[in-house]
């Protein structure tokens, strides 16, 4: 072992115990998903390190792509507010807890400090790569192990969808279906086309602005129907007169010029005037 | 410094990992426990293959990833489901079994 070795592990061993006690710490589950992400990085480096790069690309790839991904994709999906409830339901659960833990440790370290290791003989060969070493054993003396494996993956797949897969109560309402509804709704004041879209005006483009119509009155269909409920519609005439208001500062005569020719905004004035 | 670093580090993950699991009572953190487990695992196998110069160790771990993955995906759908019945991942909601 080299001090270059010596130094990642003295570096890399206690920022990982650290994180892997955020994990038993962390009052929020995202902040538990991100230290065990940092300590499978670290126990990346360390295969390789280790003399087995394959595995430690396997980590990296399968781990923290793949494994940890998907417990943070549950967590957005259960909530990510949901926190640990601190309510024992078991007296004294939490101090038997860390007694066994602890007990296991000891246990644990114990039995290493006890067992004398042969000195380190290394796996670094000068004519065959890792990979090519373990594709030899992993295909050699383990390929029935090897095809079980693949069943089991394809099982757990299934078995998730299986799973998450629910059943709808109602059948399904489908394109045909919304058809259908909308015509048989026609006599009774249904309508077949989409609601037309918002106004579109020189200085308001926005939700709460009516269309006009043809005939320049406003559409109030084409307001959200939570917007007319709350009275948060903008008024169509209002915002014409602005529109003209402004037009007369800047261009005098070529405004006159059109409101002599042109009763459009008059007229739209006026029917507003006889809804108000 | 000896290979044996290693292996006392893998001890402390694998315990940390195991009271996550009898302290937590999120499913979801406890989960990762398990993963935490395993990783320590792994990293012993990784370890004694270095020590003994012997490939089998790294196959050995690469099947535990394998097969951690599967254990994942099946856990964390069960999780998936009780949530949508219970609406709580807290597992000591999940008793149904118990009266």
């Amino acid at each position: 072992m080299s001090t270059g070795e010596d130094v990642l592990f003295w570096v890399l061993a206690p920022l990982m115990v650290l994180a892997a006690l955020g994990l038993l710490f962390a009052r929020k589950a995202v902040h538990a998903a991100v230290c065990v992400v940092f300590v499978m990085i670290s126990l990346a480096v360390m295969y390789i390190a280790q003399d087995a790069p394959f595995l430690g690309v396997v980590q990296i790839v399968v781990y923290t792509g793949a494994v940890m991904m998907l417990f943070l994709f549950v967590l957005m999906l259960v909530g990510v507010d949901a926190s640990d409830s601190l309510v024992e339901t078991i007296r004294g659960q939490r101090w038997i807890g860390v007694l066994l833990g602890l007990g296991l440790g000891a246990v644990l370290g114990g039995v290493v400090a006890q067992a004398t290791f042969p000195p380190a003989v290394g796996l670094a060969s000068p004519d065959e790569e890792n990979p090519v070493t373990l594709a030899r054993v992993l295909f050699g003396d383990y390929v029935f192990a090897m095809e079980v494996v693949g069943v089991l993956l394809v099982t757990a797949a299934v078995a998730a969808l299986v799973l998450t897969h629910r059943r709808s109560l109602e059948p399904r309402v489908g394109q045909k279906e919304t058809a259908d509804a909308k015509v048989a709704a026609l006599p009774s004041g249904g309508r077949l086309t989409p609601l037309p879209a918002p106004g579109v005006y020189a200085r308001n483009n926005a939700m709460d602005t009516p269309a006009l119509d043809a005939s320049g009155r406003p559409i109030p269909e084409s307001v959200s129907r939570i917007l007319r409920i709350r009275g948060q519609e903008r008024s169509a005439t209002a915002i014409l007169a602005a529109e003209h208001e402004v037009l007369a500062d800047h261009e005098p005569t070529r405004h006159r010029d059109r409101r002599d020719d042109d009763a459009h905004p008059d007229r739209v004035t006026r029917t507003t005037d006889e809804e108000a | 410094m000896e290979l044996t670093h290693y292996v006392v580090l893998s001890c402390i993950l694998f315990a940390i990992g195991a009271t996550t699991v009898l302290l937590r009572r999120n499913a979801i953190i406890v989960f990762m426990g398990v993963e935490l487990m395993l990783n320590a695992a792994n990293l012993a196998f990784v370890t004694f293959a270095r020590m003994h110069g012997d490939p089998h160790g790294q196959v050995i771990a690469f099947f535990v990833m394998t097969v951690a993955a599967a254990e994942v995906v099946v856990g964390l759908a069960i999780i998936v489901a009780i949530f949508r019945t219970r609406r709580t991942a807290s597992v000591d909601d999940a008793n149904l079994l118990k009266n």
